[in-house]
């Protein structure tokens, strides 16, 4: 009887639109933390977690965010099945309380399932901030549902809304599901009449309600917008991730694996593992731990965390809306628009994470060409990190090679924006008020990242350590390396890179990380160094971003996809190449 | 001179067979509904239409004057009976009929006042501006413009949206753009941003080139 306790007998729902607070809630009711971030589409997969309420033991759900029960992205239609094909026994609807007139038709749409609902008013200190009192027992009266008042952020009425499900909990009866209507605007048109006659009863007082700060109004001119951008890249990305990351942290980790840890497990394994065919798997040149653990540990991992680091605090402040209402037009050339630059700023940090998030892209001709960017151009974080690492002590190969992708970005973005067929984008985003963000949530979402990242990187290190050591013991690895010579030579790069780019197949980063270890060697000159940095990050991300890739756009594209970028990556560095035995430049 | 409701509807698809097809003639065939024989002699007999060929008409100088004026009176009634009294769209077209046939000189330019001088039916198609509309554009203000058009800061109520992609109406609809919403313009460079009640919302030229505000 003992695994009846375990299931979870009662699913509850949270569902509201965007960047309400809900998967805030979802945490303050588990203690499990999803990602919190200062945007609308921040959750775009459904989160489960368990809590005790009451005497249920009940599984909840976190959904993304939804407009109206008539979906137009791929993500509202996640919801939406949800609340369709669970059959939760409570759907929780949390609404941003300044804007109820506008979210309450969404009550209406939900009032149609027959499911058990109770509504949410979360983010009540600023609605009491801008001047504005509810009045939430009238409202529940008129609405027929339970009303609650919530500041998420400091858990404030969360012990209610636990009261108030249990309460729904015990009513035995469960209605028959009802299944939702067709879109109809004169249907909408109603509810929005209602919504606000409730709200003219029920909302006592408004100011004249939000202005443009003086920090809103800079951030989105193109006056100050842009210094404002390239000061956040420098500072934040250059500076911070790169020098000081990749510069003197990675330089300490590093110095200490060799000077330390590496001599230590070489001298262990060799008096504990004689045989040296198994003690090249753990200490050899593609070792384990040599390699796989040390990359990870000592490259990737300061740069990864310090990046997420920077990132959370640019997330959680709402300065990526605004960054799309300056980008938009810009966009629009390479066939995307203002929502598509959250996306591309998240793929600096992980193209994975990335390729999820443009599920938020209301077209499929959208979504395509976003994908096809990250997958081809953006650098995630843990790659801008070694290569700038790499670079900094060439600026100019640093700045050619950041001329050649943002070049290579704008070219095929333009091409794919006139072959593909379909609609051209339109733009419309919220634009959540300015906040200032929450160590809390900052440290925890770093975290999170962090724990993700590693999970994801260590194993696939030490998979790429174990296969090169079978490859090497079979003689495979000479083939590999046999065959990508010619590719190599091609691209004027030394035989001896081949390695990289086999690494480069498990994840860019790990090649990226490979060249930085050949580099200390003096084994490129400037122009090799850069057609190598270029074609790397031209390269297939990861293997993770492949098979997601695969897993959001049908096999057909994602092999598309990725056989596009390899040819587009080597086609490059041969013409790099090209360019410079031709033109005699030399770096 | 006052037509019947069935003239009327002949004088319309002439009208958009002329002015949106360019088709001088129409053959008698292509009309919705076969007209009957007294009312197209009442028509022939006034110097509406003429009657080149077997079979086909065409409207005359004068008769184009009335048949602009029957078109703009369609469309002005079907803009008020969904953007007013919310009619359901299915039965607008025939509602419209009845009405536009009552909303005659005058009293058009009442309710065209009313409504903020609209540009387009609720279906997109241009309704032909009647001489307040040319009045009211003479105007610094016209009572209701595009929001593409609002200068930063000036504010109004959603008058109406006017985009032919369903799917397009459909999202914004969704996100709390609807006809009557409160709306204020912060930002027009390099993309639009408005107000709409607490929230504030970004877009591009074209969808602030749909959203028609009534300001004030
Ligand atoms: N001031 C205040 N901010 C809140 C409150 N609840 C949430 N927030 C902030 O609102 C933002 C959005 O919160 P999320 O929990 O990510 O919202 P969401 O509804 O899950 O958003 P999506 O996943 O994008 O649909 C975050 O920056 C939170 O810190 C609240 O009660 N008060
Ligand atoms: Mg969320």
């Amino acid at each position: 009887m003992d695994t009846v306790k375990n299931a979870a007998d009662k699913k509850i729902l949270l569902v509201g639109q965007p960047n309400v607070g809900k998967s805030v809630i979802f945490g303050c009711l588990t203690g499990r933390y999803v990602t919190v971030s200062n945007y609308p589409g921040t959750t775009v997969e459904v989160s489960r977690g368990r809590a005790k309420i009451g005497q249920n033991n009940c599984e909840i759900i976190d959904t993304p965010g939804l407009y109206s029960i008539f979906p137009i992205t791929e993500e509202e239609n996640v919801t939406l099945r949800l609340i369709e094909n669970e059959s939760p026994d409570v759907i929780v609807q949390v609404i941003d309380a300044k804007n109820l007139e506008r979210m309450l038709p969404l009550t209406f749409q939900l009032m149609l399932s027959n499911l058990p609902l109770v509504l949410v008013l979360n983010m009540f200190d600023e609605t009491l901030a801008s001047g504005m009192t509810i009045d939430t027992a009238l409202l529940s009266e008129i609405l027929q549902i339970p009303v609650i008042a919530t500041v998420a952020i400091t858990s404030q009425g969360i012990g209610q809304l636990n009261k108030i499900i249990e309460e729904k909990l015990k009513s035995r009866l469960k209605p028959a599901p009802a299944s939702f209507p067709k879109f109809s605007y004169d249907a909408m048109k109603n509810w929005y009449d209602k919504a606000r006659g409730i709200t003219d009863r029920a909302v006592k007082k408004r100011d004249s309600g939000r202005k443009l700060t003086r920090l809103d109004q800079m951030l989105i001119s193109p006056l100050f917008g842009f210094p404002i951008l390239a000061l956040v890249l420098y500072f934040g990305l250059y500076q911070f991730v790169g020098v000081f990351g990749a510069g003197t942290v990675v330089d300490f980790l590093e110095g200490g694996f060799e000077k330390y840890i590496n001599p230590a497990l070489a001298n262990l394994a060799n008096s504990y593992i004689p045989w040296p065919v198994f003690n090249s798997l753990f200490v050899g040149e593609y070792g384990i731990f040599t390699l796989g653990i040390r990359y990870a540990v000592a490259i990737i991992l300061p740069i990864v965390s310090l990046f997420f680091l920077v990132f959370a605090i640019i997330e959680d402040s709402g300065y990526l809306p605004r960054l799309s209402f300056l980008l938009d037009r810009s966009f629009k050339k390479i066939g995307l628009s203002g929502r598509a630059v959250i996306p591309m700023i998240l793929g600096l940090g992980c193209d994975t994470m990335a390729t999820m998030v443009t599920r938020t892209l209301p077209t499929s001709r959208e979504r395509i060409i976003a994908t096809l960017l990250l997958s081809l151009c953006i650098p995630c974080s843990a790659q801008i990190g070694v290569i700038l690492g790499l670079l900094s002590a060439t600026p100019i190969v640093l700045l050619a090679w950041l001329a050649i992708i943002i070049l290579i970005f704008v070219v095929i973005g333009a091409i794919l924006a006139k072959v593909m067929p379909g609609d051209k984008p339109t733009f419309i985003i919220e634009i959540p008020p300015l906040r200032f963000p929450q160590l809390s949530n900052i440290l925890k979402k770093t975290f999170a990242r962090m724990k993700w990242y590693f999970g994801e990187i260590v194993p696939l290190f030490v998979a790429a350590s174990i296969l090169i050591w079978l490859c090497q013991l079979t003689g495979f690895f000479n083939l590999m390396t046999g065959a990508l010579s010619y590719p190599l030579y091609l691209m004027g790069l030394p035989a001896k890179a081949a390695p990289v780019f086999i690494f480069g197949f498990f994840r860019r980063d790990y090649g990226a990380a490979g060249l930085y270890d050949m580099h200390k060697e003096h084994l490129f000159t400037n122009n090799q160094l850069l057609i190598a940095v270029v074609v790397l990050t031209l390269f297939l991300p990861c293997i993770t971003q492949f098979l997601i890739t695969i897993k959001e756009r049908g096999i057909k594209q994602g092999i598309g996809i990725s056989a596009f970028v390899l040819a587009v990556a080597f086609g490059v560095g041969m013409l790099l190449n090209f360019i410079f035995n031709y033109s005699g430049i030399i770096l | 001179m006052i037509v019947s409701e069935a003239a009327e509807e002949i004088l319309e698809a002439l009208w958009i067979s002329y002015e949106e097809e360019k088709h001088e003639t129409l053959s008698l065939s292509e009309l919705r509904t076969a007209p009957e024989i007294h009312i197209l002699k009442e028509l022939l007999e006034a110097k509406i239409i003429e009657h080149p060929e077997k079979d086909k008409i065409k409207l005359t100088e004068k008769g184009l004057h009335h048949a602009r004026d029957a078109v703009r009176r369609h469309r002005l009634a079907e803009r008020l009976l969904t953007d007013e009294l919310a009619v359901k769209s299915s039965l607008i077209h025939d509602t419209a009929c009845k009405f536009e046939h009552h909303l005659h000189k005058g009293i058009d330019s009442n309710v065209c006042t009313l409504l903020g001088h609209p540009k387009f039916c609720p279906h997109g198609k241009p309704i032909p501006p009647g001489n307040c509309c040319k009045e009211e554009s003479k105007s610094a203000l016209p009572a209701v413009s595009k929001l593409s058009t609002l200068g930063h800061g000036q504010d109004g109520h959603i008058a109406y949206l006017h985009t032919l992609d369903p799917k397009r109406a459909q999202m914004l609809i969704s996100m709390g753009v609807v006809p009557g919403a409160p709306i204020k313009l912060l930002a027009s460079f390099p993309s639009y941003l408005f107000k709409l009640g607490e929230g504030q919302y970004a877009v591009d030229s074209s969808i602030a080139g749909e959203i028609y505000v009534r300001l004030g």
